[in-house]
């Protein structure tokens, strides 16, 4: 029996307006970052440092990693609950999909942590 | 005169530890197109154990959605030229998805199962008038394309959504049935619908496959219907 | 024979088709315990196929109607053996039946003041019959059944009914006192065998079209109520009845609505000549249906028919336009380009004279009850049992039932034998006591099936009885003719009691099924038969060549039909209306 309990928001028209507006988020600063790279009239790693520097830039970006994780999220979510249950896996089902979706929060947490260090951190 | 082969998903599960295909020959007259539900009737006559549902055999009535040489229709309402083309070869399967019973008849209780979860009845509490309620032809306009649903189960069983979660998601006959209500200018229960739809499942597992709109032998579009429920579901949630 | 479970209701509906939701609806809203047992699930009930509308007077096409000019209608549609007390309790009755079912959410077509649409259908007249044509049926679109059948299916569920879907009931438990006490059925999933005993049984299990080789009605519809009652000992009223629907399509037997002359369609023959204004001047195409399938027939006969063959006559509705055609006949288009290889847009569709309805069928009276005779020759009702739909004859439609018609019989009579048992049971009606030699009596044809050897399988035998019933009991009858059928009938008869069901298997077993329902068709056809030859006159749908005058001094009665003797008898009409004053029998011309 699949629940919602693990799911982003326990509410579908929440997710699906999480992932829609992720969704956007990562449009618009790939757009940025693409046009920062193609408008640089020489571009090499001080240029991309550079483009970071900027705190507006800075706050886009960490707005893009969080939005990057919670649709990474809800899309994992929904493939583990169509594919990983006991319908297909037998009554193993329900814990492998947990197991599953805990590595992925794990995995999600641990690059949103990196990310912000990337960002933000000492580097 | 003219041969159809024909291959036939056979179980009965007194007789057969396992579903097989049968093959059968079966004889047609060629001066009409006929349907597959009469090459079925012609292959039941010679053996009378071959099971499936009909009853109108005009397309009406829903009973007799198979799977027919990969895709689901109404057997009544496929013509034979179209679904065996020119190898002249038909195979039957029932509709995919949903427990076996026996041969071409499947076990539809998940199906009507969540039918009847989006309440598929007009909700009005307030005293009815001594007439109709009326309605406008525009009001009523909104209700075409939904209300001629037969409940075939042809799109809710070949919905990949409704394979993976047939007890969560609504399935499109379903959420078309629901989408009918909500349009319904007569209709009162608007936000009670929209509340016991907002999960993660019932609606929102459509992933836009849309196998329901290619295979509805009614022509009707649940994709669009569902879609509609969502902008409802924005309007009302945000 | 021993071993099979009983289960208990307040009532019992036999059939999910339109008669028998609306039953079950008055009943589960008042909250008694309603089961439905259906051998199909509801929706797939024939009702669903009905198109055109459902007549009645709500005055929203002509503010002046009025229930008295459809009651005037109904009477001379059915040729004067139609009762009039039950005519007018239907037409009556019929606009408060129809705003319940618009309240339960029938998506209703509607006018630009936002009421029920209503078209003109076949034998409708304003102030009895001198005012003109009328418009009198209420339509969803040409899909009026479906969406009337849904609707009644979803209020059920609403009010909590019990569905037993796709259980098929074999018999009628009949005590020794002759109350019916409930029936004996077969889950057809399992294979399990109940006995289903109730305080109320309601058969409503529709016509029995496919007695017929063409005919309009679903595979389903093999009279499996009226059989049930034949086989008990009960009579059978106006079986010779058959209505001949004008427009079904040829080759294949699909029904094209009325609807589409009372949309401005008319007939063609092959010099593309309107006939229809030399058989009936002033209501041409919309005369009745009984005369238009013999004008249509006459046609033929005398070489004016279209196609290859000359054996069939076309329907012209191109000139309506695209537009009236996409938004009033919309399923229409679509059966014709499925089933005629024709575009109705472009082209006229071909069209044959094709059973449609069964006029006659289990007697009752106003409240549903089924009745019989007593030894004194006087109408009794039996008790426990009642009937509604098309497998009654109560009697609206008489000799020849108007489009529109039908479907208001069946919610105005389901509702009307659901309120009186809802009173019955108010009252302390209980189920009767049935002995088990009662219920192994309505065991016994499933147990000689299932113990059968050897004989004939079912689908060459249907067809038999089908071809024979074609051929001799058709738009035109004689009487010697009809006599040849009735030999031949009675050289099937132990064929079919003696046919053999190879696959034994409990599951899904629909081998078994068609076995019982071909022991149904053949009660119905004989039943039909012998009623036919008996009434030697023409009236309404019975022309017969022989006797070509309707002959009011012997033959203004129902025939009802007796099994035992397998004679008929006469039953007087009902010329006692409540209200309004007598319509007496004239002359019938349109």
């Amino acid at each position: 029996m699949v629940t919602n309990a693990t799911s982003l928001g326990r509410s579908g028209l929440f997710d699906w307006l999480v992932q829609r507006f992720s969704a956007l988020v990562l449009l618009a600063w790939i757009a940025w970052v693409s046009i920062g790279v193609i408008a640089a009239a020489e571009f090499g790693y001080p240029q991309w440092r550079a483009l970071f520097a900027a705190v507006p830039m800075q706050i886009f970006s960490l707005i893009a990693v969080l939005s990057l994780c919670a649709h990474a999220w809800v899309g994992v979510w929904t493939v583990t609950t169509d594919y990983l249950n006991e319908a297909h896996l037998g009554k193993a089902g329900t814990a492998i999909r947990l197991l599953t979706q805990i590595a992925c929060l794990l995995l999600t947490l641990s690059c949103l942590i990196w990310g912000a260090r990337i960002f933000w951190g000492s580097g | 005169m003219s041969q159809i082969s024909i291959s036939i998903y056979r179980y009965n599960p007194e007789q057969d530890s396992k579903p097989r295909m049968q093959s059968l020959e079966v004889e047609v007259s060629g001066d009409r197109d006929l349907m597959v539900l009469d090459v079925l009737e012609l292959a039941k006559a010679k053996d009378p154990s071959i099971t499936y549902r009909r009853s109108c055999r005009e397309g009406v009535c829903g009973s007799d959605g198979m799977n027919i040489n990969g895709v689901n229709g109404l057997a009544c309402i496929t013509p034979l030229s179209k679904a065996a083309g020119p190898a002249r070869k038909l195979v039957l399967r029932p509709l995919p998805g949903l427990p076996v019973i026996r041969d071409l008849v499947v076990d539809l209780s998940q199906f009507y199962e969540q039918f009847e979860k989006i309440k598929p009845w007009l909700i009005n509490d307030e005293p009815p008038p001594a007439i109709e309620r009326l309605q406008s032809p525009e009001e009523r306009e909104k209700l075409d394309g939904l209300y001629e649903c037969i409940l075939c189960a042809c799109c809710t069983t070949s919905c990949p959504s409704f394979w993976w979660n047939p007890d969560k998601f609504i399935g499109p006959a379903g959420l078309l049935q629901s989408y009918r209500f909500l349009a319904d200018s007569r209709d009162e229960a608007t936000a009670e619908r929209l509340a016991e739809l907002d999960d993660p499942f019932s609606v929102f597992r459509c992933r836009g496959i849309m196998n329901c709109v290619s295979v509805c032998p009614k022509g009707l579009n649940p994709t669009r219907a569902i879609g509609k429920i969502r902008n409802m579901l924005v309007e009302q949630g945000t | 024979m021993s071993g099979f479970r009983q289960i208990s209701f307040d009532a019992i509906i036999v059939g999910g088709g339109g008669a028998g939701m609306r039953a079950a609806l008055q009943l589960s809203q008042s909250g008694f315990r309603t089961a439905v047992l259906s051998k199909v699930f509801p929706t797939r009930s024939h009702t669903v196929s009905a198109q055109g509308g459902i007549t009645c007077a709500i005055a929203s096409a002509d503010p002046e109607d009025d229930w008295r000019w459809h009651m005037y209608d109904t009477v001379k549609g059915s040729d004067y053996i139609g009762d009039q007390d039950a005519i007018e309790y239907m037409c009556m009755e019929g606009p408060q039946t129809v705003y319940e079912l618009e309240h339960m959410g029938l998506p209703f077509s509607r006018t630009a003041n936002g009421r029920i649409y209503q078209r003109p259908f076949g034998g409708q007249s304003k102030n009895f019959g001198k005012g003109g044509q009328a418009a009198r049926t209420c339509a969803a679109a040409d899909r009026t059944g479906h969406a009337l059948l849904h609707a009644l299916y979803q209020g059920n569920l609403k009010n909590d009914t019990v569905f037993l879907n796709e259980w098929y009931v074999i018999d009628l438990v009949v005590n020794r006192d002759g109350a019916v006490s409930g029936v004996t059925a077969i889950n057809i999933e399992d294979g399990e065998v109940c006995f289903v005993a109730a305080a109320a049984i309601v058969l409503a299990t529709g016509g029995a079209g496919r007695i017929y080789a063409s005919t309009t009605n679903a595979l389903i519809n093999t009279g499996d109520g009226v059989a049930m009652c034949l086989r008990a000992g009960f009579p059978a009223q106006d079986m010779e009845m058959w209505q001949f629907h004008p427009t079904g399509i040829h080759g294949a037997g699909t029904l094209v609505t009325e609807g589409c002359r009372g949309e401005g369609g008319y007939l063609i023959n092959r010099d593309g000549e309107r006939f229809m204004e030399r058989y009936a001047p002033n209501a041409k195409d919309l005369a009745g249906r009984d005369v238009v399938a013999r004008a249509m027939v006459l046609e033929v006969l005398e070489g004016r028919g279209c196609g290859e063959q000359g054996d069939h006559v076309m329907l012209k509705l191109d000139h309506l336009g695209a537009d009236v055609l996409n938004s009033k006949l919309p399923g229409i288009l679509e059966l014709s380009r499925t089933f005629a290889h024709v575009d109705p847009i472009r082209e006229p569709i071909p069209v044959v004279p094709t059973c449609h309805y069964m006029m006659g069928g289990i007697p009752t009276n106003i409240h549903g009850q089924a009745l019989t005779r007593n030894e004194a020759g006087e109408d009794v009702a039996v008790p426990g049992l009642f009937a509604a739909g098309e497998a009654a004859c109560v009697s609206v439609h008489g000799a020849n039932r108007l489009g529109g018609n039908s479907l208001l019989d069946l919610v105005v009579f389901g509702r009307a034998a659901g309120k009186h048992i809802d009173e019955l049971l108010r009252q302390g009606m209980q189920a009767r006591q049935a002995a088990s030699e009662d219920v192994d009596r309505a065991l016994s044809r499933l147990r000689r099936l299932d113990t059968s050897s050897e004989g004939e399988n079912t689908a060459a035998l249907r067809e038999e009885l089908q071809s024979i019933m074609q051929l001799h009991f058709g738009v035109f009858r004689t009487g010697e003719f009809m006599r040849e059928g009735i030999a031949k009938l009675e050289a099937l008869k132990p064929r079919i009691e003696n046919s053999h069901l190879a696959d034994k298997s409990a599951t899904f077993n629909t081998a078994r099924i068609e076995a019982l329902e071909l022991e149904n068709l053949f009660a119905v056809a004989e039943a039909t038969a012998i009623a036919a030859e008996g009434r030697d006159e023409s009236r309404g749908a019975h022309a017969r060549d022989d006797f070509r005058e309707r002959d009011d001094d012997n033959w203004l009665f129902h025939s009802l039909y007796f099994p035992e003797k397998r004679k008929i008898g006469k039953r007087v009409v009902n010329f006692r209306p409540n209200v309004v004053d007598t319509f007496q029998p004239k002359a019938r011309t349109y």
